[in-house]
């Protein structure tokens, strides 16, 4: 149920008399104001919603939620609420309100709206009925566009984040001159596997790296994308001169790599990393001389 | 990144070898006015080079349109190569791998859909070729 | 011309300043493959440096001019490729098997000077 809904229910009221009465109704939504929204903050505190904000902090929005909500409900558009919706979620979402919470205190509000209604019209139940007919709705309408409004900008915010931390965790290792790390952990997704790529073949012409060795032993599984990815990686690595070597390869990946018709003979695997590294610098021309130990003086 | 509402659609004409440059070149730039990065817009404007060719070698005179795309929050972008050229004879044929070693067989187009996330052909011989094929960014 | 040939020792290298045209790639093609046998030259170095864009026709090209140059007895390198450049190859399935590819002038230079010592000695 949308704003679609509400102008349809709008333009549905085959009578100037339903018009009338949501006029009515948000009259006295606006001329009790105050008490209403005491009751409603009073309802909040009660139900320990919001703790994360201050009492002057949670009036203020309070003050600004009501206003939006009976503006919404007289104009009968749901734009300006949304836009409001948003810009409340990015406030708080850094405070660490949760998604229950926001809910919750629309949900509150409704019912707090809905109780001063029936308290005044309860004695005519047909007029109670139509009073019914033109808050619901709207106020079904509006809690909607609050909760989604809230969801949608933690979900933006959660993804943002999520970006960060893998642009933190995919490090390019420079281990000796000419020769490259990659050591990859958890999951890799098709976005991230498209980062890795680019941070890995940028490093490559940043360091000159003759030899890039791809540790994948913290990689439990890959689906047929990334391992098509890693092949597809290894060939633009070759392209720019450098060899590959993949370490850590577990049986599940290997078959997987074959299921796609990769050709393994084309990508040099190493069992670990330790062996990786020291066929990476063999191809380097590095050689390994245990030095001397000089004996202590007595 | 533009809004998506200053970016405009703009069409070139491809008759000459040269006009392979200008499409991808502003390919390459509409890919980084809608905000895709510079990775996908290599991508995108290589993708337009090979279609640009298949014009020019199969139908000697055509077009590339541009236009940016937005749907639901996504922005993305519309490539268009249209000619009215003899037509290609079998689809599936050249949609098939042609790409043997010589790398010479084939119209690149597998190629194009590889890398692209819509990918349309519609050919009548006699009348003409029309690909469509669009990339998103995600 | 976009491109310039310089000789180096035994070497030629044919620098790319800007994209090519199918037309420009051609004249090179054959710019070099003649210059190879006028200055016996023993190695051509192609960078590719300032190529935004690698398509199957450059790609085809560029084979051509590795194979011509081979008949020549000489032999061919491919240097500077840009990391966009050879993801979008690869992707594309446009692939440069059994041409050397190498990160910069540097690298190719020592690449051949290690290839035509070896064929020196046998």
């Amino acid at each position: 149920m949308g704003l679609a809904d509400l102008q349809q229910k709008s333009s549905k009221s085959t009578s100037d008399s339903t018009s009338a009465l949501l006029r009515e109704l948000v009259a006295h939504l606006a001329q009790n104001r105050a008490p209403l929204r005491e009751e409603w903050l009073r309802r909040i505190t009660e139900a320990r919603l919001l703790t994360a904000m201050s009492q002057d902090e949670l009036f203020a929005e309070a003050t600004s939620v009501y206003d939006s909500y009976v503006k919404a409900l007289e104009t009968r558009t749901l734009e300006a609420l949304q836009a409001y919706a948003q810009n409340l979620s990015e406030r708080i979402i850094p405070l660490g309100v949760e998604t229950h919470e926001i809910v919750g205190i629309v949900l509150l509000l409704r019912d707090v709206l809905a109780r001063s209604l029936f308290a005044k019209y309860h004695t005519d139940s047909e007029l109670m009925n139509r009073v019914l007919d033109a808050y619901e709705p709207a106020a079904n309408a509006v809690a909607l566009t609050v909760s989604v409004g809230f969801v949608q900008e933690r979900e933006r915010i959660i993804r943002e984040q999520q970006a960060s931390i893998r642009e933190l965790s995919t490090p390019v290792l420079q281990v000796r001159e000419r020769l490259l790390l990659l050591p990859i952990l958890g999951l890799i997704d098709p976005h991230r596997a498209r980062q890795l790529t680019g941070q890995l073949l940028r490093g490559i012409r940043a360091t000159r790296a003759k030899v890039v060795v791809i540790d994948i032993t913290g990689v439990a599984a890959m689906d047929t994308n990334v391992a098509n990815h890693l092949v597809l990686t290894v060939e633009s690595a070759r392209l720019l001169g450098a060899r590959v070597i993949v370490t850590g390869l577990s049986p599940e990946i290997a078959q997987t790599l074959v299921n796609i018709g990769a050709d393994l003979g084309k990508i040099n695997t190493v069992g670990d990393l330790q062996g990786g590294i020291e066929e990476a610098e063999r191809l380097l021309g590095y050689k390994v001389v245990p030095t001397t130990i000089e004996a202590q003086p007595g | 990144m533009r809004p998506p509402e200053t970016i405009e659609e703009t069409s070139v004409t491809v008759e000459c070898d040269r006009d392979i440059v200008v499409a991808r070149t502003q390919g390459r730039a509409m890919a980084t006015q809608v905000g895709f990065d510079a990775t996908t817009a290599t991508l995108i404007a290589t993708a337009i080079s090979e279609l640009a060719r298949n014009i020019l070698l199969y139908a000697r005179r055509g077009s590339i349109r541009l236009s940016p795309l937005d749907q639901d929050g996504c922005r993305g972008l519309l490539i268009v190569a249209d000619d009215q050229g003899p037509g290609i004879p079998d689809v599936s044929q050249a949609m098939r791998d042609g790409y043997s070693t010589s790398g010479r067989l084939g119209l690149g187009l597998p190629g194009v859909r590889r890398l692209m996330d819509g990918f349309e052909i519609r050919s009548t011989i006699g009348e003409g070729t029309t690909v469509k094929v669009k990339k998103w960014n995600k | 011309m976009e491109v310039v040939i310089l000789k180096q020792g035994p070497y030629l290298i044919a620098t790319i300043q800007s994209a090519l045209a199918d037309a420009d790639i051609v004249q090179l093609r054959d710019a070099l493959v003649q210059q190879v046998g006028t200055h016996r030259a023993r190695g051509v170095i192609i960078d590719v440096t300032a190529l935004d864009v690698i398509d199957s026709f450059a790609t085809s090209t560029l084979r051509d001019i590795a194979h011509m140059v081979r008949l020549r007895g000489a032999k061919t390198v491919i240097v500077g490729i840009q990391p966009d450049v050879a993801f979008a190859m690869v992707r594309m399935g446009l692939g440069l098997e059994g041409i050397t590819t190498t990160l910069d002038l540097e690298e190719g230079l020592a690449y051949l000077d290690r290839e035509t010592k070896i064929t020196a000695n046998q």
